[in-house]
């Protein structure tokens, strides 16, 4: 087991990268993920891999999906408005099957919006990363030590579905240094047979593609990527649950602002309130069955985030009209704090009568 | 030499089971019919890179990285691995495949609009960070695809679906030279301009590709062939008329020629030419780092 260290988490990010057998990184300078870009430039040539500045996100996504396509572990990073222009190249991610992570440092929006820690592109990530029939898989890491954890797992389970893999943070959780520890390095890819590095005249010609001009074909390939969507919706929902067995008042939070709602959910224990976290730590596929498990003690749920409640339709889409739900955040960069946050438990708690 | 028809049918008698093979397909071309329009000069062109993969014994290393445009379809030609890449993006994708397989022959097949207008960034960039990698531009004044818009490359007063009155270089600019343009940029190490309307400028072609892939192959630089072409769908006219035109109109604008061989400038390698071109940078590299 490696020493526990105290770490940036962009840095976090990178060095666990890193350890996950990635040696080709492809970015744009952008805050609010600096950090990770630096610490990508100074590492990757010690370890023999490619650090490659690259004129715009655009190129820098376009070169990851190269390097996919070449079978090689490969990441990008960007922060908000360079993610939108990447976005393009990851729904070509999507629809050419190519593996490869992507961090999204997130920042206020829309426009340039500001620098400050945001959770604002949660549709995007969940819902329209590029377009046509496709998702990626979204990871919200809520400490440094998951900022490590889920970037080294992110490239296995890229392989393992030939699928673009989000990890969604915030400039709160890149610049915030904890303790962590890292994982082991690994050398453990996966065989890509159907990578394009040159078919040495002992197979036929493989091909990376999204064009279908046939609509039947088109429509089959989507589906047979769609039975694969539905075994990770099955098996790769991941979510912490924190006092929440018997809980009244059910908070729902992800990625930095979990960390704001536990504290409130703890203080209103403190309080006499039965109240509980439910933190989804993978956004897509949404944990679903977590907010099933509350459903039988719940009185109303409550989403916190630092955005306008782009979550709630997902605890809606989830608890189906059994209880109410409903928001607190701030956006912009504006951050919660726990008493406020408290107080809005206490009045949802009064107005539940619980 | 001329010989005598009784000669001729000597010589054949006496070898009557060993026919010379003169003409084959390149193993490196899939066996299907292009399906371009007739008279496109896609076809001749996807033929000589096929020729040159052979004649250098690359194809098994060889990754294609098509375009969107016409030749997004190229993957049903090229025997060789193939990446469809999004418009323009061809020059970061095979950035990416070459960063990944350095022994690997990559090269982008673009048109004017996926490299000049869209992709010209890309273009840029891949050229003048020196990435060992080459570009076959098919430069033919239009977009063929999405039925004959006017492009970065076609030329004043010229007439497309979105000119309808002819290119007015006081609203829509000026063409794009872009051989000329790149030979300016200390990565190139092949520039060259060439056309397929006749055998001999087929034959010069092909050699141009060659010379481009063996730059690559020995690490010399970045490697552009720019073929003037032809859309005599999208021009209007017979495939004899759109060569004629082309003689005509976009020769003299886009004229054939080498603009930079850094090798036959008598440099080794892409470093040499820039150390040459601007003196040695005064900045260097710090001890033990």
């Amino acid at each position: 087991m490696s020493e526990k260290v105290l770490m940036k988490g962009n840095e976090a990010l990178a060095e666990s990268a890193l350890r996950a057998g990635c040696r080709f990184f492809f970015g744009y300078p952008i805050t609010p993920q600096t950090e990770l870009a630096a610490y990508m430039s100074k590492r990757m040539p010690k370890e023999g891999g490619t650090f490659l500045q690259a004129e715009s996100e655009i190129a820098a996504i376009n070169m990851v999906y190269g390097a996919a396509s070449a079978g090689a572990r490969v990441m990008t990073s960007s922060s908000s408005p360079g993610i939108s222009l990447k976005s393009e190249g990851i729904s070509y991610m999507a629809g050419a099957d190519l593996p490869g992570v992507i961090i999204n440092v997130q920042r206020g929006g829309p426009g340039l919006g500001g620098i400050q820690p945001s959770q604002a592109d949660y549709l995007q990530a969940t819902r329209a990363l590029g377009h046509g029939d496709s998702h990626v898989v979204v990871y919200a890491p809520s400490t440094v030590q998951e900022m490590a954890d889920y970037a080294y797992s992110a490239f296995d389970v890229a392989d393992k579905y030939r699928t673009p893999v989000m990890i969604l943070a915030d400039g709160m959780l890149g610049q915030m240094m904890e303790p962590v520890v890292l994982p082991e390095p690994k050398d453990t890819a996966p065989e890509k047979p159907w990578a394009t590095v040159g078919h040495a005249h002992a197979r036929a010609h493989n091909v990376v593609n999204s064009l279908f001009l046939v609509a039947d074909k088109l429509e089959q390939k989507i589906q047979e990527r769609f039975v694969r969507y539905e075994a990770i919706q099955r098996d790769e929902q991941r979510f912490e649950a924190f006092m929440a067995d018997d809980a009244e008042i059910v908070v729902l939070a992800f990625g930095a602002s979990a960390r704001i709602a536990r504290s409130a959910v703890a203080s209103a224990r403190e309080a006499g309130i039965k109240a509980g976290l439910i933190r989804p730590i993978t956004l897509w596929p949404f944990p679903t069955s977590a907010i099933e498990g509350t459903i039988p003690t719940a009185k109303a749920y409550l989403s916190v985030e630092m955005n306008m409640g782009q979550m709630v339709n997902d605890i809606r889409l989830a608890v189906l009209g059994r209880a109410p739900v409903e928001f607190f955040g701030h956006t912009g960069g504006v951050i919660p704090t726990p008493q406020e946050v408290l107080v809005k438990i206490k009045e949802m708690h009064r107005k539940a009568g619980a | 030499m001329t010989m005598a028809p009784e000669t001729l049918k000597k010589k054949a008698a006496a070898k009557p089971s060993s026919p010379k093979v003169v003409f084959e397909r390149p193993h490196a071309l899939l066996p299907a019919p292009f399906t371009y329009c007739p008279g496109c000069p896609h076809g001749i062109v996807h033929r000589l890179i096929a020729e040159c993969l052979d004649e250098l014994d690359v194809e098994g290393k060889a990754v294609a990285v098509i375009p969107v445009g016409c030749a997004v379809i190229a993957d049903n030609f090229f025997a060789c691995d193939v990446i469809q890449a999004s418009h323009g993006r061809a020059p970061a994708v095979a950035t990416g495949v070459k960063r990944v397989l350095p022994d690997s022959l990559v090269f982008a097949y673009q048109g004017d609009g996926d490299l000049a207008s869209i992709g010209m960034a890309e273009t840029i960039h891949a050229a003048t960070r020196g990435e060992k990698l080459t570009v076959i531009f098919i430069n033919n004044a239009i977009y063929g695809m999405t039925g004959g818009q006017l492009a970065p490359t076609t030329l004043p007063n010229q007439v497309t679906q979105t000119s309808p009155y002819g290119r007015d270089v006081s609203e829509a600019g000026y063409p794009i030279r872009v051989s000329e343009m790149l030979a300016t940029l200390d990565g190139t190490a092949l520039i060259e301009r060439v056309t397929v309307d006749t055998p001999k400028h087929v034959r010069a072609a092909k050699r141009a590709i060659k010379k481009a892939f063996r730059y690559q192959m020995d690490g010399v630089g970045y490697s552009l062939v720019e073929v003037v072409s032809t859309c005599p769908t999208n021009w209007g006219m017979t495939p004899q008329d759109s060569f004629a035109w082309m003689r005509e109109n976009m020769l003299p604008y886009y004229p054939l020629g080498t603009y930079r061989d850094v090798l036959a400038e008598g440099f080794s390698n892409i470093a040499e030419a820039a150390q040459a071109r601007a003196g040695a940078c005064p900045i260097a590299i710090e001890e033990g780092k």
